[in-house]
């Protein structure tokens, strides 16, 4: 019988970094985040865990201090929100380019101005570029076990990069649910103390993140871009150990009736929950609409993507961020590339919905399906990019 | 310069811009940037140091009586020639 207990998303993940024998954890606190780092420093507090905290005065200085921790061989946690990862933006390319293997807890949070506290994506795709792993949950367990799993990934020799797990601000950052955990034993086999070589020692003095001019950072840079092709294979890997021992299996990305769908809806995070619920309801009525969510999104699974939805007649792409002034929204965008080599050629159209943490609702995902099963019938998109949810 | 062949490729360079060799950039030269060179007027130097302490490369060595330029890594800023009391340095055109 497997212990379960009650966790926020943001709880679940501090919970599984007390698991993961995280050496130094820096990070400041900003809404929906901080109970992440709350709770972790409660553990380290009690002597919970063996773990360096770091106090700092920014999310500037929080991701500075975590590279300069993981380049000593330590396994460094951090975790940030909306104007805090805006902060962090730079030192996030630094993490990547130095190959630091940290592990970010986001808490997707709306960006300013206006301000606004709460959930969207707009935090994270503004950093996408940043040379990221980017992984999103669906649920408070899916922040527990993608935790875990996101350590051993950015570990992986072939790969070496830091990698976030996105939650969505306070759908999933503060509810609570039911998450079954591994007993600390499990994971600690699973997640044996960090093995990264340390690149920080006095007794082999090396100079790292140098100035380095047009006839040598070109080939740094292709260096991040292979490292990147090896994270589908370590993510892979990593999931099929983690299968055996927990019992619940991830990948690149969950599909849910998406085997035959005439209309199917590409979407991140917490959104696949309520989607998969009116996949249920309208394939009780015979409406064949189905669901692909992406586990991962940076690097983008472009081939995964398109023969999953290569046989679908519409499909649509829902964004919870802008991209002001392109054609789409940034997963929409990356969806339409992925299609383009493809010989089938379902209609694209893109839902923008939920910023500011806007609920979405079963009914408006049910009138999209519905519109999405009129445009394969006719063969004509109404819409290219709609606002769901937002006041004429 | 930035195709330089025989510089090592992506491959094989350590991961993380990582040198590995301590002290390298003196093997990184940097006097082809130069636009304009200083020329020291020896008769004219007092040995006073003011250039030794200005450079902010450092490519000015002391000798005995005098300085020298280590025109390997000047780079032709000219602070040297702004500050010499005496006027010893003169900015030239390369």
């Amino acid at each position: 019988m497997r212990t379960r207990l009650g966790f926020t998303g943001d709880e679940a993940l501090a919970f599984a970094a007390k698991q993961s024998t995280v050496d130094v954890v820096s990070a400041y606190p900003i809404t929906p985040q901080t109970i992440m780092v709350e709770l972790f420093s409660e553990y380290v507090a009690n002597g919970e865990v063996d773990t360096n905290f770091v106090c700092v005065e920014s999310e500037h200085s929080a991701m500075s201090a975590c590279v300069g921790a993981s380049l000593t061989g330590a396994r460094v946690l951090t975790a940030t929100a909306s104007q805090g990862l805006a902060l962090m933006h730079e030192m996030m390319y630094i993490a990547s380019g130095l190959r630091c293997p940290i592990v970010m807890g986001v808490a997707n949070r709306a960006l300013s101005a206006p301000i606004n506290i709460h959930g969207d994506q707009s935090d994270m795709m503004g950093s996408r570029d940043c040379g990221w792993i980017q992984i999103y949950c669906e649920n408070a367990q899916e922040s527990y076990d993608w935790t875990l799993q996101a350590f051993k990934i950015a570990e992986d020799p072939n790969v070496l990069l830091p990698v976030t797990v996105n939650l969505d601000g306070f759908i999933l950052s503060h509810a609570m649910e039911g998450v079954e955990v591994l007993t600390d034993e499990e994971a600690k086999r699973f997640l044996p103390p960090s093995k990264i070589d340390c690149r920080l020692d006095p007794k082999k003095p090396t100079t790292i993140g140098a100035l380095c001019l047009p006839d040598y950072y070109f080939e740094f840079k292709k260096q991040q871009d292979e490292a990147m092709k090896h994270v589908q294979a370590a993510l892979l890997r990593t999931a099929e150990e983690y299968a055996k021992l927990s019992g619940r299996r991830y990948g690149i990305l969950n599909t849910f009736e998406a085997e035959d769908a005439d209309a199917m809806i590409v979407c991140l995070g917490s959104t696949a929950g309520t989607v998969r619920s009116v996949v249920k309801e309208l394939r009780a009525k015979g409406k064949k609409v189905g669901l692909v969510n992406l586990w991962l999104y940076r690097p983008f699974p472009a081939k995964e993507i398109a023969d999953t939805i290569a046989k679908s007649k519409v499909v649509i792409v829902f964004d919870r961020a802008l991209s002001f002034g392109a054609p789409y929204g940034a997963l929409c965008q990356d969806v339409v590339s992925a299609m383009y080599g493809s010989k089938s050629k379902p209609l694209i159209t893109n839902v923008v919905y939920g910023l500011g943490g806007r609920d979405i609702t079963p009914s408006e995902i049910a009138s999209v399906y519905e519109d999405g099963l009129r445009a394969a019938k006719s063969g004509h998109v109404e819409e290219q990019v709609k606002f769901v949810g937002v006041r004429e | 310069m930035s195709r330089d062949r025989g510089k090592p490729g992506w491959r094989s360079l350590p991961i993380g811009s990582a040198l590995l060799e301590p002290g390298s950039s003196v093997k990184y030269k940097t006097g082809d940037w130069r636009a304009f060179r200083p020329v020291l007027d020896e008769k004219k130097c007092t040995n006073c140091l003011i250039c030794w302490i200005f450079c902010p490369e450092p490519a000015i060595r002391r000798k005995e009586k005098t300085v020298e330029i280590d025109y390997d890594f000047c780079k032709g800023c000219g602070i040297c020639a702004a500050e010499c009391p005496v006027k010893a340095i003169t900015m030239t055109e390369e």
